[in-house]
């Protein structure tokens, strides 16, 4: 082989190597970094493994938020009309978390079934649905075009 | 009668647009002159009723014209001037036709600035950019005409324009990022003007780089202020959230910055032509991507606009004839492009292409872990997320590789560079910046971290790398000024950049690493430590603002017992819409940020609320500041202007061989 092919060759084995390292470490970053989504009635029926983390979206429910008068911490339930979840969180909950409205919540579930939450989002617009909301009603057959609620995450 | 005039006038941009995508390219493909020198007033024309038709819109938001649709539904009588006339690109039909207003105004732009160039070349660019007018305005006329009006019965009043957008942020953020993202369209005309001349020498790498790097620039800046904004608006202190629709920018940001700097390797020598086509076609193709993300009803978020399918179908349409019909032209073409000059492993040219194989790794591993959980659900029906960790997993180390060569290749010589002169110089700053890094995090934070060590030694590299180069260039001056003088000006421009980096990086370790926060219950008279700062709670009051009545909360706040200025977060309720929102107070300083939010109001006057303390996070955008300016500095280095002297003469001597023909 001539010298320059060669040098080209070389340039190109260099080049496909670090793209295939990169892409590996990329597969390899991207399984251990998925939250996934359940909806209400899944995690009730106990289908999500205690100590996994993961994403819960509903309504919350009527008359479930309790605020404690000398703490952050508050309590609600999410439903999606057929189970509810009870969900724990310390913090200061969004702006637009109001009852009977969609949110989405991301933690971990006990073995009480209660859901530990480390964020929770609210919509940020009175126009729009989240996806996950949209899709825990749906499973549980509630429709959602004519529900009055909606959300979208308050991410940038 | 008046929006019908806009709407008229975007009927008549969409005709000339359509003359300006055809005639000069057909023009320059059968060299007639007279249809090639029809691009700069059709340009001009398009310009000229693209901006009549924004104007009409925002005469109709000023005067609360709510039988126009998007007036009634994003903004209020209530709703002060400023952003009666900024509403307008507060939903999907508004901002899309200051998208395209944008295109026009770089069309303008281009037929101005472009006296240089040969005539074919410009009719092809602006030909180019024509036939993306064209698509742009016909999509607007056929599914998300800004113009519509309710019939018959108009509402009283608007429905208000979100209550997140009424801010400072929402009047500069979108016009600069769509200036920026519109920006790597002109540099995708250049590329194709080129391909389809077949001509890609070094002299068309001169013409793009002032564009490309002026696009970088205002790109730069236009995400910057998003981050700036979506930090004190969104009010829970962070400053970049990985989210699905800040990715796209950031992907079009990483390819134009391969792209600026692959292109000072096509223009000084003649290689990696094929690639800096690529390029420029991938950072083209990044901000449709953005525009198709936010407008389709792919995602929800703050940026997604109504999700109606058409108009996904008809974006994704135009991405798919768009890249596809450039990566087709492309084929064709590359075989002609071969590369003039060989060079050596160790070399600028080598350097060069690992900045861009590593930025364009990082803008991959972006677009794949913004697009996975689409694609997962289109598949599969079930729901995903991918966290930040991902994304910093990916990031973090590539940009460290990328800093560690940006501090040997502006050192290295083109051609061939011997691997013991590179040591020798680097060797002993390597082993300070590492001391720097070490120490300096010590003395000023009394405290060990691997995050801050790493970030300021690759500042410390990066700055110390500078000066020796510089050094090294005016050695053989007799004076220090005289040398400083000898410099070029893209040469201060690329150093300017690069302590944009070593900025950001420290305000990016720094901030990541030692930032605190606190979420609290205070009754007044209460107040809460957090470092060596105190924030006592002096009450709330209620008060009313010009469309909303709110609550404000007075803190006083103090350090080691000295008093700072006090804070007053608010808590406010807008009355057309009755939402709640969150405004944050901000005590902002060059070394630190001090910001309380708000929560809810219990029994008794007490408040829930988060307290912060960010540590050097002005640095993030202050290195932005310095990035976008010297992508500006080196846009208007002399070599540029020099040609363009040059050729005037060439292009009177074209216009004389026109005036027979014209008359």
């Amino acid at each position: 082989m001539k010298p320059h092919r060669q040098k080209k060759l070389g340039i190109i084995l260099f080049i496909a190597l670090g793209l295939s390292v990169s892409v590996g470490l990329i597969l390899y970053a991207m399984t251990q970094n998925i939250n996934l989504f359940y909806t209400p009635t899944q995690v009730a029926l106990g289908e999500v493994d205690v100590g996994q983390r993961f994403r819960i979206g509903g309504m919350v429910k009527e008359g479930s938020l309790v605020s404690a008068d000398d703490s952050l911490q508050v309590r609600f339930e999410t439903t999606d009309y057929v189970h509810a979840v009870p969900i724990q969180y310390e913090g200061i909950l969004p702006d637009l978390f109001r009852e009977g409205q969609g949110i989405v919540a991301e933690g971990t579930v006990d073995v009480a079934g209660v859901f530990h939450a480390s964020r929770v989002l609210a919509k940020h617009d009175e126009n729009y649905m989240s996806q996950e909301v949209k899709a825990a009603l749906d499973a549980a057959g509630v429709d959602t075009e004519n529900h009055p609620t909606a959300l979208v995450q308050p991410e940038s | 009668m008046i929006p019908e005039l806009g709407q008229f006038s975007l009927i008549l941009a969409f005709c000339l647009s359509i003359l300006l995508g055809t005639l000069p390219i057909i023009g320059a493909a059968r060299n007639n002159v007279l249809w090639m020198s029809l691009a700069r007033p059709l340009a001009a024309g398009v310009f000229v009723f693209l901006g009549l038709s924004i104007g009409i819109l925002a005469y109709a938001f000023a005067t609360d014209d709510f039988s126009v649709q998007i007036v009634a539904a994003q903004s209020n009588s209530l709703l002060p001037m400023h952003y009666k006339l900024t509403a307008l690109w507060g939903g999907h039909e508004g901002s899309f036709l200051l998208w395209t207003f944008m295109l026009s105004g770089w069309m303008l732009a281009v037929s101005i600035y472009s006296k240089s160039m040969p005539i074919e070349f410009v009719s092809r660019v602006l030909g180019v950019l024509g036939v993306l007018c064209v698509a742009y305005i016909l999509f607007m006329l056929a599914t998300s005409n800004p113009f519509m009006r309710i019939v018959p019965l108009p509402p009283a009043d608007g429905s208000d324009l979100n209550t997140a957008l009424q801010d400072f942020g929402f009047i500069v953020h979108p016009p600069t990022l769509y200036m920026g993202y519109v920006g790597f369209s002109v540099v995708f005309a250049f590329a194709i003007a080129a391909l389809l001349s077949g001509r890609l020498d070094a002299a068309w790498a001169r013409w793009s780089r002032p564009w490309a790097n002026i696009a970088w620039a205002v790109l730069t800046i236009g995400i910057a202020l998003g981050s700036w904004w979506a930090y004190y608006e969104l009010g829970w202190g962070g400053w970049w959230a990985w989210d699905p629709v800040e990715n796209p920018p950031l992907i079009t940001w990483l390819f134009g910055t391969a792209l600026i700097h692959s292109l000072a390797v096509t223009e000084k020598r003649g290689v990696f032509k094929s690639w800096t086509v690529l390029l420029a076609i991938l950072a083209f193709s990044g901000s449709l991507l953005g525009t198709f993300i936010t407008r389709s009803g792919l995602l929800t978020s703050v940026h997604a606009f109504a999700t109606d399918p058409t108009r996904g179908v008809f974006i994704l349409g135009i991405l798919g004839l768009a890249v596809g019909g450039s990566l087709l032209l492309y084929a064709f073409r590359a075989p002609l492009m071969k590369s003039e000059f060989g060079f050596g492993l160790v070399s600028r040219e080598v350097f060069l292409l690992t900045n861009n194989v590593l930025l364009v790794v990082a803008a991959a591993s972006v677009f794949l872990g913004t697009l996975f959980p689409m694609v997962y659900q289109a598949l599969t029906d079930d729901l995903i997320s991918i966290g930040p960790p991902y994304f910093n997993f990916i990031f973090v180390p590539l940009m460290i590789i990328l800093v560690l060569f940006l501090g040997v290749g502006p050192m290295s010589r083109w051609k061939r560079t011997s691997t013991a002169y590179l040591f020798q110089q680097v060797a002993k700053l390597a082993i300070a910046s590492l001391v720097i890094g070490v120490v300096l995090p010590l003395l000023v934070l009394f405290e060990f971290s691997l995050a801050a060590t790493v970030s300021v030694a690759l500042a410390a590299w990066i700055v110390l790398t500078m000066g020796k180069d510089i050094a090294n260039k005016i050695a053989n001056k007799d004076s220090v000024a005289k040398g400083l003088r000898s410099l070029p000006l893209s040469y201060y421009g690329m150093q300017t950049a690069h302590i944009g980096v070593a900025i950001m990086l420290i305000g990016i370790g720094l901030t990541s690493y030692f930032s605190s926060e606190r979420s609290v219950l205070l009754n007044p008279g209460e107040s809460v430590e957090l470092g060596s700062y105190s924030f006592q709670f002096e009450g709330s009051e209620a008060f009313r603002g010009p469309n909303y009545i709110g609550d404000r909360a007075t803190f006083l706040v103090s350090r080691n017992g000295n008093s700072l200025p006090s804070l007053y977060p608010e808590r406010r309720i807008y009355l057309a819409s009755g939402t709640p929102s969150t405004e944050m107070a901000i005590d902002a300083g060059f070394l630190r940020d001090l910001f309380i939010t708000l929560g809810e109001e219990k029994e008794g006057g007490g408040w829930t609320m988060t307290v912060y303390v960010k540590p050097f996070i002005r640095w993030i955008w202050l290195g932005s500041i310095f990035m976008a300016l010297g992508g500006t500095v080196a846009a208007f280095d002399k070599r540029y202007r020099r040609l363009r002297q040059r050729k005037s003469a060439q292009e009177k001597e074209q216009l004389g061989a026109l005036q027979p023909t014209a008359t």
